[in-house]
């Protein structure tokens, strides 16, 4: 049997006492792409800020190739593990090749610049995602799709096994959107690259997910493939919202949405 | 394209770090030439320094001058590194070395030496407790931050540092205001910064914890370019910003401890020496920070030259006044051109 490269483990998070995540267990498989969906306040953050330790879980653990992250150093999960955090404004006049170039930082000695490996891997991080034109433009003057890119470029330098992403479609533009998750499904193709997105975008998540946690109450609520977990009963009870998993005219899985569940 | 522009940037560090040491250079000679009524002589600086000057050079050289610039240059270059990275840490453009109220608290110490302290131990003294003070300070302040919960925030520390400065400045005009006037003096001479005082046996307390200081903070220039994006970037990056950011605190406040003891408390200088910098070259902190370093230095080296200069009319200025006069308009007139966004 394969080891899950993570598993979480009976995870539990408050925030001043009140508790937001409780008894939550799932493990990734190697070259997924997991969805983690739920409404706003959920808690599909907090926990996806627990996998990298960026948080430290209240109860239960969060275990790294069968390590626990609470026994390794940041920059050792920073090695393995790369995040493209919810996008928010930069204020700092870097350029996006010193943006894409952070990336390495988990593998750098302090007083050493860019090996001659590092610059090749940054070439490689821009050129996949598109941006590799934009070298020397400055990151608080772009727009939020362009920074999006950046930082997932930075976190490809990371050579990460592991990639996650916090609303990664919010502030794009619809066409790129799809090209961000276009980039993603690739890499998990080709390079095995197991990726979690967190997201409230249910047709998106519907589409690129191989397997969905549904956060609910508290804890998983469902888990599983798109078609099993996205139950129209799930997606009331849930979102409440009237809507129903189907394949698009084009074999593509969607979620069809109706509206609102009307009021009881 | 990438290449060119890149190019350009390497010339125009390299030239304001020549530049910078020019500067530095010349006015240490500046310096070190001011005898008071005249000016030495370049050959007579020379032959002081050699050891073979007249006996009143020598004084004036080698044991009123040399200190002072060296001290000059170690505080400079102290403050202008801590100025980085606590404006970095607290991604705020206004924190300055002090912005935990470390001026407050260092005045603090030397108004009580002056008010309790017999004058025989004034010499002793002053800088103990002004150095201790400063470092109780950041105790203070961190411990009030931290007693709201288990996480502490930037925002509460600034906050913290706020209410601890204004409650010790309060003690502070307190003290003066009933301070019999030559005390009084003294206290308010102290707060404007002066490195007259300082000689050869001070500067073997400070250079070595200013020296040390200033290289552990430049091992972290790269966890900082992380943090100034944000707390969750730089996590993401493997960095663990709660202790990154704890050991800078305490480096930081031994750091400008050692810098006020001796000489008081002189502003500007943390604040708009990194500013200058990145408006020049960017906000990468592995080239503000070694570059502050020299700009710092060079920045109380010219502000000791005019401090001096002007003493046939007003006597010799505290540094921290001229720090601001001479500062405030130049970075004034670099807010108002500068052409590259930098962010703040």
């Amino acid at each position: 049997m394969v080891t899950s490269p993570l598993e979480v483990r009976e995870l539990g998070y408050d925030y001043d006492g009140r508790s937001i995540l409780d008894s939550v267990t799932w493990d990734l498989r190697k070259g997924e792409i997991l969805g983690v969906l739920g409404p706003n306040g959920c808690g599909k953050t907090t926990m996806l800020r627990n996998l990298n330790r960026n948080l430290s879980p209240k109860r239960g653990c969060v275990v790294l190739a069968g390590t626990d992250l609470e026994d390794m150093a940041k920059r050792d999960i920073a090695r393995h593990i790369a995040a493209v955090p919810q996008s928010n404004e930069i204020r700092f006049a870097f350029t996006v090749r010193e943006m894409v170039a952070m990336g390495r930082m988990p593998f750098q000695e302090a007083f050493r610049g860019n090996s001659s490996e590092d610059e090749r891997i940054i070439d490689e991080a821009m050129e996949l995602t598109g941006i590799t034109h934009m070298s020397d433009r400055l990151i608080n003057t772009m727009s939020g799709g362009e920074r999006q890119r950046v930082i997932i470029a930075r976190a490809l330098t990371q050579q990460p096994e592991i990639l996650l992403m916090d609303e990664p479609t919010l502030h794009l533009d619809i066409n790129m959107q799809f090209e961000v998750l276009d980039l993603v499904s690739k890499l998990s193709r080709d390079r095995g690259l197991t990726v979690v997105i967190v997201s409230h975008d249910l047709p998106m998540v519907a589409r690129y997910c191989d397997r969905i946690i549904l956060i609910h109450d508290r804890t998983v609520w469902a888990e599983g493939k798109p078609e099993d977990v996205l139950t129209p009963e799930n997606m009331r009870t849930v979102f409440n919202i009237d809507a129903r998993f189907e394949l698009d005219d084009r074999g593509q899985r969607t979620v069809r949405l109706y509206g609102a569940c009307p009021r009881e | 394209m990438r290449n060119d522009s890149a190019g350009r940037r390497i010339t125009r560090i390299g030239l304001t770090a020549i530049v910078l040491i020019a500067v530095t250079l010349v006015f240490v000679l500046l310096d070190l030439a001011w005898a008071g009524t005249r000016i030495l002589s370049l050959g007579e600086v020379w032959s002081a320094l050699m050891g073979d000057g007249t006996w009143a050079n020598d004084i004036i050289v080698n044991h009123r001058n040399a200190p002072r610039i060296i001290a000059a240059i170690v505080i400079g270059a102290g403050l202008a590194v801590t100025g980085c990275v606590m404006q970095a840490v607290f991604r705020n453009p206004l924190a300055t070395p002090y912005i935990l109220g470390l001026s407050s608290g260092a005045s603090l110490g030397s108004a009580f030496a002056i008010m309790l302290v017999p004058a025989s131990m004034m010499a002793l003294a002053q800088p103990v407790l002004a150095f201790a003070m400063c470092l109780l300070t950041t105790f203070l302040v961190y411990t009030v931050s931290r007693s709201g919960g288990t996480m502490v925030r930037t925002e509460t520390l600034v906050l913290a540092g706020v209410a601890i400065s204004s409650l010790f400045s309060a003690v502070v005009s307190f003290l003066t205001y009933v301070a019999p006037s030559d005390k009084m003096q003294n206290i308010v001479f102290w707060t404007m910064g002066s490195l007259g005082g300082v000689g050869y046996e001070e500067l073997t307390v400070v250079l070595p914890i200013v020296i040390i200081g200033i290289v552990l903070m430049l091992t972290q220039c790269r966890n900082l370019n992380a943090m100034m994006i944000g707390d969750s970037h730089a996590m993401d990056l493997g960095v663990d910003v709660r202790k990154v950011r704890i050991a800078l605190l305490i480096v930081s406040s031994f750091v400008v401890a050692a810098c006020v003891a001796f000489v008081g408390t002189i502003g500007f200088v943390g604040l708009v020496i990194p500013h200058i910098l990145r408006m020049v070259m960017g906000p990468d902190n592995r080239l503000i920070m070694p570059m502050s370093v020299i700009g710092g230095a060079a920045f109380l080296l010219i502000s000791d030259w005019v401090a001096h200069i002007v003493a046939p009319y007003y006597g010799v200025l505290p540094i921290g006044v001229v720090t601001a006069l001479v500062g405030g308009p130049f970075f004034i007139y670099l807010l108002c051109r500068r052409k590259r966004e930098v962010g703040w």
